[in-house]
């Protein structure tokens, strides 16, 4: 069994699977049943100025036939008055020492504010703050959320007055809604946070009805941009991480957020940077018990790589993840294809055909059967082929030896370089 | 037919008709959307070359799942007129399904399944898929208004043609009509691809027999060409003392009888013996069971190697309790005074030689004979063939099956053309529904070409 506890930027966490300030941590009674089924930590649902909600709320993108790639919603931050959320955290954290209780904070951009809402969230004894720059809708037109998380002098501010008052870890949540996230993350960092959360969510429309004309969700007719969550961005949120991880000037611990399903997902985000994950469309999907396999795949893995805690996996692929000025451009990997596994579906050839490069033959053997060969020297190694077979193990990408490594940002220092004129 | 999927195995004595209710429920469209989206969208796909009509199968199924039935059952439609019949009764583990690549990795896509959603679809939405093309002045006459002959009429209404199909029956459809057993195919989805003909403005003449009710003479004066689809005839004669009691029936018949209410009570708790191992020969065992009848025995005079039936028809008849005696061939029926079957008498067989089939010639075993109980007895040893019609028409033949020039179709008569079970035999494809289809689609396709000339374009909706 590896150790799965995690200490991020001193919050205590038996292990590195939190649920994200959501709707699945709106109550004591859902973060306390979250807890039993074995949730580390939970990012209480944004605490403020009481919000009225509209109905309806969510709605979830499908891809063929698969329920909820992605997930949109409209709701707002706590609909609930400050003292009743108060009482439930300190019930909660009273029979769950052990767990991580965090106070996800959004409030007017004013230091008195922040001072206030800090100190009386405080007193209830959280293990710390997450700092609600994110939220994309509503609050964003009340210069609260994504409005304030978008510019980095704001993020800056609210830190420090947060970290004014705040004898707990500081954590920054930021909007994806951004050109360049490293930006408001180092503000954060300037501003004094203890880490920085990411992704929130991104601005979406999930859908227009094609019978009805009308937005999904719509509200009496009407839509407004969502939050955009769930497996679909993944590989952004992703992105996002491992910037802020491989950036020099970000030396903060980073929870990751968006898409994460599963402890796959997990050990990706965690090899990326990320210190512990935060989940809630997968909760949304199917409960708080897929947080079981989550904590048994994720120990399972660690086990079978020999690795005995976290600290053996958080950040170890980050030196990986670079600018493309640093690829080896004499790197090159062609497509073979197992024959005795291929089915014959003929998908790479098509794909290959139509929208790449043409180099995978349709060939009759002399026993009639027919069989697909890739013509090597014509293949760019795109991957395109690979990514459309539908039976593992049937296309490897191979590699092949292709000269000394050189990169485009060496290229280029090279062609700089002054004549030498001997 | 998907076994697994079958419901409602138990046999109602007091409502018939229950047991000849569709016994493979549709696929809820749920399933349905699932199971399209497990299909790969190959392309060059091996289900379409299997596929004798050659329909576009991953594109209907992809059709179904973006939700577009009516595009899907227009392509399925498109290159089968038969399509929703087809659905139901082609053996798709030896076709379509047998070639999905899907085969190598996991499950085979229920094709079948996926085919008969998409038509249903059309079915219950009442959607005409087609239209008639613009007149072209000529005139065709088809006899027989099976699977061959509608489909060869489908082809040339589009096409143009004003069509007027000669039906021996009450009602067009041949095959799918009377011939497969209700719970496999419902006749009002036979009559649903009648219907979409008829609507294409070909005149369907019922209860008309081309020699009877109308001559042959006629036919070819009167119209610009004449297609020969009519099909099979009764089964034959065995050749054994007895076959004249009553109690004996022709499967073909017996069947038929299945087809249209009111269903027959009389062999409710009776015995009744089947002869033959082929597919009508299955089809006239499982209606027996469905009639009531207590106890269903088939015999064979080779084994179960050598039947024909498919093995999914094998399997369902064993799931529904019939009994098979193989290497036992009939010898005698035995009635009793009134002229009622009694008894089956067999002998017992012993495998020898290779015949010419290249299966083993059964002989029979001397001094084994032995009797078989049996209120009734269904004779289900092949079909006949129109003879005389063909005669009639002065086309050459060779035992009855027609001979065609294969790029033409054109028999010896060019202005006569042959399509469906007429043709079928001496290795000129298999009889099924669906080769019948194609044979009938390309036919019209040929009159159009010795017609016009022209390739033949077709426009949908």
């Amino acid at each position: 069994m590896a150790d799965l506890r995690v200490n991020f930027a001193g919050i205590q966490s038996p292990n590195p699977f939190w649920l994200a300030s959501a709707p699945p941590t709106n109550s004591g009674y859902q973060v306390q049943r979250a807890f039993e089924a074995g949730w580390g930590g939970a990012v209480w649902k944004t605490l403020g100025e009481p919000i009225l909600n509209v109905s309806s709320r969510f709605a979830g993108t499908h891809f063929n036939g698969q329920r909820v790639a992605g997930f949109n919603n409209i709701e707002l931050i706590t609909d609930r008055p400050l003292e009743e959320n108060l009482k439930e955290i300190y019930e909660t954290k009273k029979r769950f020492p052990n767990h991580a209780v965090i106070a996800s904070l959004m409030v007017e951009p004013k230091q008195e504010k922040w001072h206030e809402i800090v100190k009386k969230v405080q007193a209830v004894g959280v293990d710390g703050f997450e700092l609600n720059f994110g939220c994309p809708h509503g609050m964003a037109e009340r210069g609260m959320g994504a409005a304030s998380g978008q510019v980095p002098e704001l993020v800056e501010k609210q830190t420090y007055w947060a970290k004014e008052a705040a004898e707990v870890p500081v954590i920054v949540k930021l909007t994806p809604n951004i050109t360049d996230i490293t930006a408001t993350a180092y503000a954060a960092v300037q501003g004094g946070a203890d880490a920085i959360s990411m992704i929130n969510t991104i601005n979406s429309l999930a859908g227009v009805d094609i019978d009805s004309w009308k937005t999904i969700p719509n509200v009496a007719g009407k839509g407004a941009h969502g939050g955009y969550c769930g497996p679909a961005v993944k590989p952004i949120a992703l992105n996002m991480v491992a910037e802020c991880a491989r950036h020099p000037e970000l030396n903060v611990p980073i929870s990751g957020i968006g898409g994460i399903s599963n402890w796959q997902d997990t050990v990706e985000f965690m090899l990326m940077g990320a210190g512990c994950v935060q989940v809630c469309t997968a909760a949304m999907h199917h409960g708080f018990s897929i947080v079981e396999d989550m904590i048994d795949g994720l120990n399972n893995y660690l086990d079978g790589k020999g690795i005995a805690a976290l600290d053996g996996l958080i950040g170890k692929s980050v030196h990986t993840y670079s600018d493309w000025g640093n690829l080896d451009l004499n790197y090159k990997v062609v497509a073979r294809i197992n024959n005795d596994v291929c089915i014959n579906c003929n998908k790479c050839h098509i794909a290959c055909e139509d929208t790449s490069h043409q180099c995978i033959d349709m060939l009759t053997a002399e026993s009639g059967a027919a069989y697909l060969k890739v013509r090597e020297e014509d293949c760019v190694g795109c991957n395109l082929c690979s990514i459309v077979c539908p039976v593992d193990g049937a296309i490897d990408m191979v590699e092949i030896p292709n000269g000394e490594p050189m990169t485009w940002n060496e290229r280029q220092a090279a062609i700089k370089l002054p004549i030498c004129h001997s | 037919m998907h076994l697994n999927r079958v419901k409602n195995k138990t046999i109602s004595l007091d409502n018939l008709r229950m047991n000849f209710q569709e016994i493979e429920p549709d696929l809820t469209p749920k399933e349905a959307v699932e199971e399209s989206n497990r299909c790969l969208y190959c392309y060059d796909a091996p289900c379409i070359k299997a596929c004798p009509t050659g329909i576009n199968i991953p594109s209907f199924i992809k059709k179904i799942a973006s939700g577009n039935l009516k595009g899907s059952a227009r392509v399925i439609m498109e290159a089968n007129p038969v399509g929703a019949s087809c659905a139901r009764v082609c053996p798709t583990e030896e076709l379509c399904e047998g070639a999905c690549v899907l085969n190598h990795a996991s499950l085979p896509i229920m094709i079948g399944n996926l085919q008969r959603h998409a038509t249903n679809w059309a079915i219950h939405n009442n959607e005409q898929l087609f239209k008639a093309g613009e007149k072209n002045g000529k005139r065709v006459a088809v006899i027989g208004g099976g699977p061959a002959g509608l489909s060869a009429a489908r082809e040339l209404a589009r096409l143009g043609y004003e069509v007027t199909i000669f039906e021996a029956k009450e009602k067009a459809g041949g095959l799918d009509t009377y011939g497969i057993v209700s719970f496999r195919l419902p006749q009002e989805i036979s009559l649903w691809e009648v219907e979409q003909i008829e609507k294409l403005g070909v005149n369907i003449q019922t209860n008309t027999k081309v020699g009877k009710d109308i001559q042959v003479r006629e036919l070819i004066e009167n119209f610009d060409a004449v297609i020969l689809a009519a099909g099979m005839s009764k089964v034959p004669m065995l050749g054994i003392d007895g076959e004249e009691a009553e109690g004996v029936f022709d499967a073909i018949e017996f069947v038929e009888g299945t087809k249209t209410p009111p269903l027959d009570q009389q062999f409710i708790g009776k015995k009744i013996v089947v002869i033959g191992a082929g597919n009508t020969a299955i089809d006239a065992a499982t209606c027996s069971v469905r009639l009531g009848a207590e106890n269903v025995k088939m015999v064979y005079r080779r084994t179960e190697k050598e039947m024909t039936a498919y093995e999914f028809e094998y399997e369902f008849a064993k799931q529904d309790g019939v009994e098979f005696r193989w290497l036992t061939q009939p010898k005698r029926i035995i009635a009793d005074k009134s002229g009622k079957v009694e008894a089956l008498e067999c002998v017992r067989m012993e495998l020898g030689e290779p015949d010419a089939s290249g299966r083993r010639r059964p002989v029979p075993v001397a001094g084994s004979e032995f009797i078989i109980e049996a209120d009734a007895i269904v004779k289900a040893i092949g079909q006949t063939r129109y003879l005389s019609l063909i005669e009639e028409l002065g086309l050459e033949h060779n035992n009855g099956i027609v001979k065609i020039n294969t790029k033409t179709h054109q028999t010896s008569n060019p202005k006569v053309y042959a399509a469906g079970d007429v043709i079928f035999g001496d290795g000129q494809g298999e009889a099924m529904v669906v080769t019948a289809a194609q044979q009938g689609k390309l036919t019209a396709h040929a009159i159009h070409q010795q017609f016009t000339a022209d390739k033949v374009t077709l426009e949908s909706v």
